[in-house]
């Protein structure tokens, strides 16, 4: 309950910061500056005619939302929202987590295939090659705090993670490993939740909407929650990961209550994921899987690596000096290897101007 | 036998049946993937959480998909009608069936004569740190079989350079 109103207050802002991106107003008209608009969304999407194309796979076109809202959901189930604020304390959360997500695959594919359209069924084969990819990189940027916290369970995560250095918190992400690690379950996130810049499968100035071509009103409407609710259950994820879960940042403000500080990292990473979308531009089918499989894999990999260097060196600053180097260059050198190959240029275009 | 068992084992014979007599052969994976879900929680409900998630991760989230590409891209596109059964039907339920009466007779002479000790819950921690110490030498076999294909895999995908044809 408390995420899908999330979801509507996120769709406002999101349209909102998006509008100021663009340098125009966003939605303004519906309530005290514009904010009643997903209410006003909600009741159009309820009252919207369900079409269902004559050629359509009627049962899987009508079961795809469902299950894909469903698998959505799944996964909060083993997210500490705040001290002692978890559905099931899991043993292998993590892991659950995980599976939870890959059943959203199998769902994507039965709406674009059910629908019997050439633009969904590419969007789908899109959509699934893209997840695929990304969720190798998501695993494995994942791994190194499960070496590190030695239990694949969230709340056992978050503990690990406990206590204070001064005024400074024990957050993984504040490691050299942590960091790289943080970033790269980012960017694998952003993809895996459809996001733009990775937001290939909808694109909608090749393929019009891509696996959801199909479908309106309320149906839709659970496609577009699905994807929110995907984007804020790995977003949680990472927060329990790498950002200390309900933990509060410095050592004095722990008297403000734990879920809150959860629900405001969560809104810092969503506007973190609203400015990503506001500023880059899409990526190509195959800059997508380049930079999935030659940058993220060998960085994820070596990252792992690098925990294991932390793990094993004594504590004290050449431990941090070694395993900065070991994450930097090898950054530096594959994104300058895979520069090289391509002749970047100013572009001159014929029409556009 | 609880009342969950029989629910998720019904769930699981209707998935695996509906994937072999259903005509639609991506109707057949998806109801197959039914199949898989049931399979995993049965294993959970048998509190194996490890390979009953491992079994959701792996079989619905890539054996599904990889079964759904492979008829996509050998089959012509739309519904295909074939006939239910195959023309060689009665030798293949010959074989089924004696291959079920020798597990049902293996299984029922078996179980008064073996009683194993009740077994305390296996937490993932230990199978980790069973893979880690006492299968390491197997996990990293493993690994580099994995690693061979994946090269495999590249090599054949890698575009044919002009020279060689």
């Amino acid at each position: 309950m408390v995420f899908a109103s999330l979801f509507a207050v996120t769709t406002i802002l999101e349209r909102k910061g998006l509008g100021r991106f663009q340098n125009r107003y966003g939605p303004n008209r519906v309530g005290p500056y514009g904010l009643l608009q997903p209410l006003a969304d909600g009741l159009k999407s309820l009252t919207k005619e369900d079409i269902v194309p004559r050629s359509a796979d009627k049962v899987v076109h009508l079961l795809a939302p469902l299950i894909l809202v469903t698998a959505a959901f799944l996964g909060y189930a083993v997210l500490p929202i705040g001290r002692n604020m978890v559905a099931v304390n899991l043993d292998a959360g993590v892991l659950y987590f995980f599976a939870a997500g890959s059943i959203v695959e199998v769902s994507i594919f039965m709406a674009g295939w059910s629908s019997a359209n050439k633009y969904s069924l590419l969007g789908a084969m899109r959509a699934i090659a893209q997840m695929i990819s990304y969720e190798v990189p998501l695993i494995l940027s994942a791994i190194v705090v499960i070496m590190a916290a030695g239990s694949l369970s969230t709340v056992t995560i978050v503990e690990q993670q406990a206590g204070y250095t001064g005024i400074f918190p024990h957050w993984y992400v504040f490691t050299p490993w942590g960091f790289a690690g943080f970033v790269l379950f980012m960017i694998a996130a952003t993809a895996e939740s459809n996001r733009s810049p990775f937001d290939l499968p909808e694109g909608e100035s090749e393929i019009i909407a891509g696996y959801y071509i199909e479908y309106s009103g309320f149906k839709f409407a659970l496609f577009f929650l699905g994807e929110y609710l995907g984007m804020f259950a790995t977003s949680g994820l990472a927060i329990t990961l790498f950002l200390g879960g309900w933990a509060a940042p410095f050592s004095f403000l722990t008297w403000i209550p734990s879920y809150l500080w959860f629900f405001l990292k969560l809104l810092t990473l969503i506007a973190a994921f609203i400015w990503a979308r506001g500023t880059f531009p899409r990526l190509r089918m195959d800059q997508l899987m380049g930079l999935a499989w030659k940058f993220m894999l060998p960085m994820t990999l070596l990252n792992i690596f690098t925990a294991g260097v932390w793990h094993f060196m004594p504590t004290g600053i050449s431990r941090w000096l070694v395993c900065t180097f070991l994450i930097v260059a090898p950054w530096m050198l594959l994104s300058r290897g895979l520069k090289q190959r391509k002749k970047l240029q100013v572009r001159t275009y014929r029409f556009a101007e | 036998m609880t009342v969950s068992f029989l629910i998720l084992a019904a769930l699981t014979i209707a998935g695996t049946a509906a994937a072999m007599s259903l005509r639609n052969l991506i109707h057949c994976v998806l109801t197959l993937t039914l199949g898989f879900v049931g399979l995993a929680m049965l294993y959970l409900q048998l509190g194996a959480q490890f390979v009953g998630f491992t079994q959701i991760l792996v079989y619905v989230g890539a054996v599904a998909i990889l079964a759904v590409f492979a008829i996509m891209m050998t089959q012509s596109v739309g519904p295909h009608v074939q006939p239910a059964l195959s023309s060689f039907w009665v030798p293949g339920s010959v074989v089924a069936s004696a291959v079920f009466a020798v597990l049902a007779w293996a299984i029922c002479s078996g179980a008064t004569s073996v009683r194993t000790p009740p077994q305390h819950d296996v937490s993932v921690n230990q199978i980790g740190d069973a893979l880690m110490h006492k299968f390491a030498l197997p996990l990293e076999i493993m690994g580099l079989l994995l690693t061979a294909a994946l090269i495999g895999a590249v090599i054949l995908a890698m575009p044919e350079k002009k020279g060689e044809q």
